[in-house]
């Protein structure tokens, strides 16, 4: 059996940047563990630009954000292990991994921080009725095919759902020649950044279809071709306007999931919210030791905040090895009217040195609404937004002046408020 | 007086910018959060340019495709004919991020250059 202080599990941008942050606050016996065969994770496929204006000031494209990061954890001489697939984790941070040139390894650890990504909702989640047929993929795997492996999944597609994958593979596909019929959407409005409407869509005139949904899929072997439909304010389709269109490819971009298998294991408490853990100002979980961040906290629309999160569980996961961490008197943070989550859901005062950023999502489109922060009856935040979507986390934040103030407060809620 | 409503691309924040143009020439822009509305409220008035970036053929190499993007904005209207151009480039393993690609694609007088390492394989 190996022993480590830290352990990283999942070698995409959150865990080199743990790993990263980590190092530099002086932690020297660390590993990051990848079941891939480079580093790097998602972002090794998202080959479009637009990573690291916040983090680097410059404009990347994904390759290149992990590069540079991939770099600095060559440069900080920090081990990893790729080809490695972690099958177990206990409560007790023991992990058990396997690889081609290991075998079955266990490592003992001191600290873990779970960097393990998510995955993408697939048809079986959907319950879409019709065939079987070969054709249907999710957008991240058509990705995957279209950059990483030079190949194409088809030629006339329609892409269901509008997530980011999706907004970015309709344009991705028209480059590599295919026809994209349209993007149909269950929601009245788009699940992805309005900037990819603009440069994906509305650039390559392809439709987007709001208040629409697949409701029968055609073809034997291969897609033949999918009836879509309007859907009623209770996302009921409307049969009677149902419309046939042919094609040999359907792409779903129909939501990310975190990848808490392990976190289970570990009996770490999950948000049913988020599918991710819940989890502290340093995000820590309620495994003592055990910390998330990325995306299998909660899912992100941009790396550069990922990177963000991770810095703060690299460097909490560093306090805690070095006992420094403080652990009582915490407050909850709440969601509530038009707020659908947030992270995180404690804060220990007494570990926030300055100021804390809570990260949320909003439960629906509001315009000119106020974005309301109250430390129980008392509200210490009130900024007019001008638009809060679903698609795009919304960020507040909070000072230690604010938190002296309500020293004895029982809980904190953001709350979406007319005015 | 026409007035344009836009959404800023110039980064994920997506800025709904408030475009006043007379004469053709873009006199007033609101809304932006930064300085890059206002250069992207110009450019998208009057010469629409993006980003493009693709992927290349890679012989012997993993990824067996190199992703690779203009160094700079390009016109809108010219992005399917340099991909048109890039499709008969063929690069061959080891690539790696910076390389250049093309001095000029679509004379247009901006480089493409390689955005990922692509290490040698044997097959």
């Amino acid at each position: 059996m190996q022993e480590f202080d830290l352990v990283i599990i999942g070698g995409g941008p959150a865990g080199l940047a743990a790993a990263v942050a980590a190092k530099e606050q002086g932690i020297e016996n660390l590993l990051i563990l990848e079941r891939e065969n480079k580093l790097g994770g998602i972002l090794n496929q998202c080959i479009h630009n637009g990573f690291g204006l916040q983090v680097f000031k410059e404009e990347l494209t994904g390759p290149e954000y992990a590069d540079r990061f991939i770099n600095l954890v060559k440069e900080k001489k920090i081990r990893y292990k790729t080809n490695t697939m972690v099958i177990d984790l206990s409560k007790d941070k023991l992990i058990t991994a396997v690889s081609k040139t290991d075998g079955i390894l266990t490592i003992q650890a001191k600290a873990i921080i779970l960097a393990m990504g998510c995955r993408e909702r697939p048809r079986g989640a959907l319950n879409i009725p019709g065939a079987r047929c070969a054709g249907i993929f999710t957008a991240g795997t058509a990705q995957k095919f279209v950059n990483i492996e030079g190949m194409m999944p088809g030629k006339n597609l329609v892409i269901l759902g509008s997530g980011d994958i999706g907004l970015i593979m309709a344009r991705r596909m028209t480059l590599e020649g295919a026809h994209v019929n349209a993007v149909v959407e269950l929601m009245p409005y788009s699940a992805g950044l309005t900037r990819n409407i603009v440069q994906c869509l509305d650039d390559y005139e392809i439709p987007l279809k709001l208040s629409h949904t697949v409701t029968n899929i055609v073809g034997k072997d291969r897609l033949e071709g999918v009836y879509i439909a309007p859907v009623d304010e209770n996302r009921k389709p409307i049969l009677a306007e149902e419309e046939y269109i042919p094609c040999d490819t359907l792409l779903l971009s129909v939501g990310l999931l975190p990848e808490n298998e392990l976190s289970k294991k570990a009996s770490v408490k999950l948000s049913p919210i988020t599918g991710g853990a819940e989890v502290d100002e340093g995000r820590e979980t309620n495994v003592d030791g055990i910390f998330a961040c990325g995306n299998v906290l909660h899912v992100h629309d941009l790396v550069d905040n990922v990177t963000e999160e991770s810095y703060i569980a690299g460097k909490a996961a560093v306090k805690y090895l070095k006992g420094l961490r403080i652990q009582s008197d915490r407050i909850e943070v709440k969601a509530k009217d038009g707020a659908r989550y947030v992270v995180p859901k404690y804060i220990n005062p007494r570990n926030i040195e300055k100021s804390l950023d809570l990260s949320f999502r909003v439960k629906d489109i509001y315009k000119d609404h106020y974005l309301s922060v109250y430390f129980d009856d008392s509200r210490a935040i009130h900024h007019k937004r001008k638009i809060m979507a679903p698609g795009e986390m919304q960020t507040v934040k909070i000072t230690s002046e604010m938190l002296n103030a309500h020293s004895l407060c029982s809980e904190i809620s953001i709350v979406i408020e007319k005015e | 007086m026409e007035q344009r409503a836009l959404i800023c691309i110039g980064c994920p924040m997506g800025c709904r910018l408030e475009v006043t143009i007379e004469n053709s020439q873009v006199v007033d822009v609101t809304g932006q959060s930064c300085k890059i509305g206002n250069t992207y409220a110009v450019k998208e008035c009057t010469n629409p340019t993006r980003i493009l970036t693709t992927t290349v053929e890679v012989e012997n190499g993993y990824p067996e495709v190199a992703s690779v993007k203009t160094e700079r904005d390009i016109p809108k209207g010219k992005l399917l004919e340099c991909v048109k151009e890039l499709k008969k480039i063929k690069l061959t393993a080891p690539v790696h991020i910076g390389d250049i690609v093309l001095e000029d694609i679509a004379n247009t007088g901006v480089r493409v250059v390689v955005t990922t390492n692509c290490d040698l394989v044997d097959k």
